[in-house]
This record gives C-alpha cells, structure tokens and sequence, in this order.
C-alpha cells in the first residue's frame, strides 16, 4: 500500500463493460442521445423560433420609438387588437366548457358513431382554414342556410364579431378536447366510486373529485385554443367582413400594412401581438403550475 | 344478525359471478373473504357497497334492505387496493372529504370536523402528516389514509378490498397487526377481501371460502384450518401432499403401514391428502420411499422437497432443531404421514 493508485492495473471489481453515468443527466439509460436531442432542439427552436422573432423585434425601429408609437396609439390598431384578443378570449372560454363536455360524451359512454365523432373532431385541424371560413360565411351570411334564418329577427352573425368569435370556436374546440380526452380516460374508476360512497353527490364528484384532476389539462387546452385564436386569419377573414373598427383582426390588419408596403408599421402590430401573446402564456403557464403543484408538490 | 346476504345472484354478460351466496355477519365481526381470483369476492364487497346491483338476492344491515339505498346513503366505508385517494386533496383533506359533503344540516361544524380529522390521523399514526399530499406518501401510509378517510364517516360497515395487496411483506404484516387494533377500537362490521389464506386466517373472526362464485365453506379460522370442508379448501389453505390409499374403518391403509384419518370418511379408495408438517421421515421403517431433492429453510422451519419413486412430488416441515437436519440432498428416506384428510 503505497498510496499511489496504480492506474496500469484495472480495478477487479469494476466489470469489463462498465459505462460510468452521464455527467450531465446522472444516469445510465439506455435512450440514448442527450447531446442530439439538445442540439435539435436548440438547432430548431433558433431557425423557427427565436432568429425569426427576433428580426421581427428588429423590424419596427426604421422611424425610431415615435414611429413604433404612432402605430400603437392608432385608434385602428388598438381596435383590431382588442377585437382578435377579445374574440379569441371568448372562443376560448366557451371552448374549455364544449370540449370538457365533447371529450366527456366521448371517453364516458359508448353509442354508436362514437368513433366516427371522434374522428370528426380533428376536422378544424385537417382542414385548410379558408375552406372552414368559406363553409361558415356561406352558412351564416343574411342569403345562407343558417343566416337567413336568424336575418328576420336582426340577428346577424356574418361580417360582425360574431361571426369572428364562431370561426374561432370553431378552431379552437380540438385542442381543448385533445388535451382533457387522454386525462379523463385514464382518470380512475376507483377514485370516483371512493366519492361515492363517502356520500358525494354526483354534482359534488364532479366539481371536487373529477374537474380539479382535470384542472391542468383544461388549462392547457385553453392555452392552445386561445393561442391559435389569436394568430388565426385563414377562417376568419371570409366571415369577418374585414371592416375597420368593427370586423378587423389584427393579422387582417397586418397583412394590409404589408400591402401598402409599410412593413415597419405591421412589424410593429406584430411585436405588440407578440408582446401580449407572451405575457398571456406566461400568466397561464404559472396557473398551470400552481395546478400541477397541487397534489405533487415535493 | 346485522347484516344479512341470502342466495345473491350476480351475472356478468353470461358470465356467473355469483352464485346463490347466503352468510351473515354479526355485528361487531370481521368477516374475511378468501377465494382465488375470479372466485367473486371483490365483486361480492361491490354489491355490498352498492356499486353494482345483484341479479336476485337480498343484502339487509339491521333490519334495512340495503339493495334500495344508493351507495352515498349506506354508510359504508369502501378502501380500494389502489387507495383511490385524492391526489389534488392533502391528507387531512382527503379524510375530511365524507364530512364535507354531506348536506348542510347534517353536516359537523369546522371545529367538529377537523378534531376528527385530528383523532383519526392519531390512530393511523401520521399526527404530523396531514399536509402532505398523497404523491408525497409510502404506499402504506396511502392505504393509511384511505382507512381513515373510510373511517371518517362513522360507516356502519368497513369493506376492504385486498387493501394490502400492493404492499410489500413486512409492511403488510406491520398493517395486519395495526388493522386488528383499529377493529378492536372502532367495533365496526368488517369485510375484508383477501386472496392470501394467512392474512384471512390471521385477522378474521370468521372466514368464509369462495370458490368459482359460491360459498365453498364458513368458519372460523381454526375450523377451517382444522377442519377443511372440501379438497379445494385443503388446497387453497396451503401445501398438499397427496398420495393414494384405502380407508377401512377409519383408518388410511398404505403400502405396509396406516394413519389415522381427520373427520369421517366412507370405506374405500381415495386421493389421501397431508400437510407438509403433519408428516414423519425416517431413513428406515415403513412409509413412502423417496428421495430429498432440495432442503431449504423456511423462517422457523426446514423445508425438504421430496420426490417418489413414481415422480410425485412431496413437501415437508420440521423444526431446525429436529433428526432433519441430518438429511442432505439425495438421501433416500420414507415418509409417513401422521394424518390424513380424506375427500370424495
């Protein structure tokens, strides 16, 4: 025993094979490829994501802080901001309660057609948005099946921000019920007959046993499905109408900058959608977690 | 008698779950039901909680036909072998849960409740605990707490089902002994499902044997160990030994020697069966010839595997400190069984 650890000699009691844990992940998994997976993802997220933003953030300078000002104090602007927002708030709303309700029907009882249904519902997905938008204006224009049913009563839905927020909900339903159909499947039986014999009613199982487990995934749907209100214009722009100050979205309104060749004026609708977009999934992000901290808190 | 099961029926999609089950539970008593898998004892504690409905039969507690109250309105206290806990819900909210819903009238003020969530998190001995979430809890500290949210609503009649089965050996015995002390307490009807013949035999005041959805036997724990009522029950109580002979008079004859028989059987041949400990070797002398082929300690016991000189396979236990111990692999040795158990 000298001390010095003789590295010539292998230890005897490390096997032939050994493969010591990965620094980084501390462990020995047999999936391999921490170093391509990470480099895809940064490789990805740089050319899609955040190189593309950030010219977009560069953008609307060109006439300096007075010009990006200009355009955000525009009566017009500020209009089709709150109008896409707003909309697609609602479209969001509504669609949390319509595809909790969709994704019950479908993971809760078996009838028939039931699969057929659920295939339906990745309709909006599949679907070229102009097709829906087109479908939806022929329905509900004042000469459409559905509209002129509802023009006599002065009840107009095309060309008005109902139509906007119908063309959204439209969109929006297969991310809420995609999110909550998987959670609710495997939600256990077990748990909701616990309820019931400790005496819930059915009401009181559903609001405090079955909707706080679904919690997270409803929130994520809603995320998605506001998300893709907000940037949707393809179904929109048909059933919109597109008039100033009443039916205008904010992508209609950048694509008309764009046209007049004011590309620094739509860079700078862009940034504030951009601006607002990400403190709304921020906020819902940390709702999300407080959900997910619920019952897993470490 | 407080609860009453006459001739329940239960049929699943041409499939008979049960068949014609009739026992009765005095108030007070822990009834276990022991039976393989698919024997109906989980579907059986399901009508009781009323979960699923019988075919035909009848289930009354205390005079009360159970059969027309909904599962909320029987007071039973239900726990699952998952736990089915709440997991958004801490501890003491979880145990909370059957007082909190019930309807305002009846239901205990804040203070009431939460000194009995206190009492029970005493008696499952997790005092400190009832912040916790149940993510954050060993699985037997789950089923803990399962119990106690059962135990929560004062029920009338405790169903468990196989509630440690997911456990490992030592916390299972750990919660054996700790179960047998909260009946004791609480005095509350017990039905507990189990498929393991240990833990029925060790908790019951009574076990009742099912087997392909009928009752096979009812009895105490010493009956049914002493006295089993049918070679399936023989079986399923433990190792069996099995070799052929002919009874005359009450007594076994085999190849050159005899042995008392358990119970009355007719004259004639039978399939004799005897427990592993209820047997002797010896290198000479009468008894059936075999062959040791592995010798093995069993906790208190030495187990030794035998085989025939015809293939059959035998089992025996002696104590450490007995003539076995000599005996080593490929010894030939006879076995003589020192009691027999005859069934047709």
């Amino acid at each position: 025993m000298t001390g010095q650890p003789d590295t010539a000699v292998p230890d005897p009691t490390i096997p032939d094979h050994f493969k010591a844990p990965h620094p980084a992940t501390g462990t020995t998994r047999v999936l391999p490829g921490f170093k391509i997976t990470l480099g895809v993802t940064i490789f990805f997220l740089s050319t899609i994501v955040i190189i593309p933003l950030a010219a977009l953030i560069a953008r609307p300078w060109e006439h300096g802080l007075e010009g990006f000002l200009f355009v955000l104090t525009d009566e017009r602007v500020i209009h089709a901001l709150a109008l896409s927002f707003f909309t697609a708030l609602a479209a969001a709303v509504v669609n949390v309660f319509a595809g909790l309700a969709v994704a019950w029907a479908l993971t809760r009882y078996s009838f028939p057609g039931r699969r057929l249904l659920d295939a339906l519902i990745d309709l909006p997905f599949a679907l070229p948005t102009a097709v829906a938008g087109i479908a939806l204006s022929s329905l509900y224009a004042a000469n459409g099946w559905v509209g002129s049913l509802l023009e006599p009563h002065g009840i107009k839905i095309a060309y008005t921000p109902v139509g906007i927020f119908l063309a959204l909900t439209f969109i929006g339903l297969p991310f809420v019920v995609r999110s909550v159909q998987p959670v609710l499947a495997e939600f256990e039986a077990e748990v909701e007959e616990a309820a019931e014999t400790l005496g819930a009613s059915v009401v009181q199982t559903a609001f405090r046993v079955i909707l706080p487990a679904l919690m997270p995934s409803l929130v994520t749907g809603f995320s998605l499905a506001l998300a893709r209100g907000v940037g949707e214009y393809g179904s929109v722009i048909f059933i919109a109408g597109n008039m100033p100050y009443v039916s205008e979205i904010a992508p209609l309104l950048i694509v008309i900058k764009l046209q007049e060749y004011d590309y620094a004026g739509a860079a700078s609708v862009g940034v504030i959608m951009l601006g607002i977009s990400l403190l709304i999934l921020l906020a819902l992000n940390i709702v999300q977690r407080m959900f997910a901290n619920l019952g897993s808190a470490k | 008698m407080s609860l009453i099961i006459k001739n329940v029926n239960k049929t699943f999609t041409n499939f008979p779950a049960l068949k014609d089950v009739t026992f009765e539970a005095r108030s007070g008593e822990f009834i276990a039901l022991l039976g393989p898998s698919g024997s109906g004892k989980t579907t059986l504690l399901r009508l009781l909680a009323g979960l699923d409905t019988p075919n035909a039969g009848e289930i009354s507690f205390e005079g009360e036909n159970y059969l027309k109250l909904n599962p909320r309105d029987r007071r039973v206290g239900m726990v699952f072998q998952s736990y089915a806990l709440f997991r958004h819900m801490t501890v003491a909210q979880n145990i909370a849960f059957g007082l909190n819903v019930r309807p305002a009238k009846e239901r205990p003020s804040k203070a009431e409740i939460k000194s009995t969530v206190e009492r029970l998190l005493k008696l499952i001995q997790m005092d400190d605990l009832g912040k916790r979430y149940p993510s954050q809890l060993s699985g037997g500290q789950r089923q803990r707490v399962a119990l106690a949210r059962a135990l929560a609503i004062n029920p009338r009649i405790l169903l468990l089902d196989e509630p440690f089965g997911a456990l490992d050996a030592l916390v299972r015995k750990d919660l054996r002994r700790w179960l047998k002390r909260i009946h004791h307490e609480t005095g509350v009807t017990t039905i507990f499902v189990t498929h393991d013949q240990e833990e029925a035999l060790d908790l019951a005041d009574r076990v009742v044997v099912l087997k392909g959805g009928k009752v096979e036997q009812i009895g105490t724990p010493l009956e049914i160990h002493s006295q089993p009522s049918s070679a399936f029950v023989f079986d399923f109580l433990g190792s069996a030994n099995k070799a052929n002979g002919h009874i005359k008079d009450g007594i076994a004859h085999f190849d050159g020697f005899s042995a008392p028989v358990a119970g009355a059987a007719n004259d004639g041949d039978y399939t004799l069966r005897f427990r592993p400990y209820e047997a002797h070797l010896s290198r000479t002398g009468a008894g059936i010839p075999v062959t040791v082929t592995a010798v093995l300690p069993a906790g208190s016991n030495l187990r030794l595997e035998l085989k025939g000189t015809d293939g059959a396979l035998f089992e025996t236990q002696h104590s450490h400190g007995s003539e076995a111990q000599g005996f080593s692999v490929g010894d030939t040795l006879r076995l003589k069984p020192e009691r027999v158990y005859a069934y047709a």
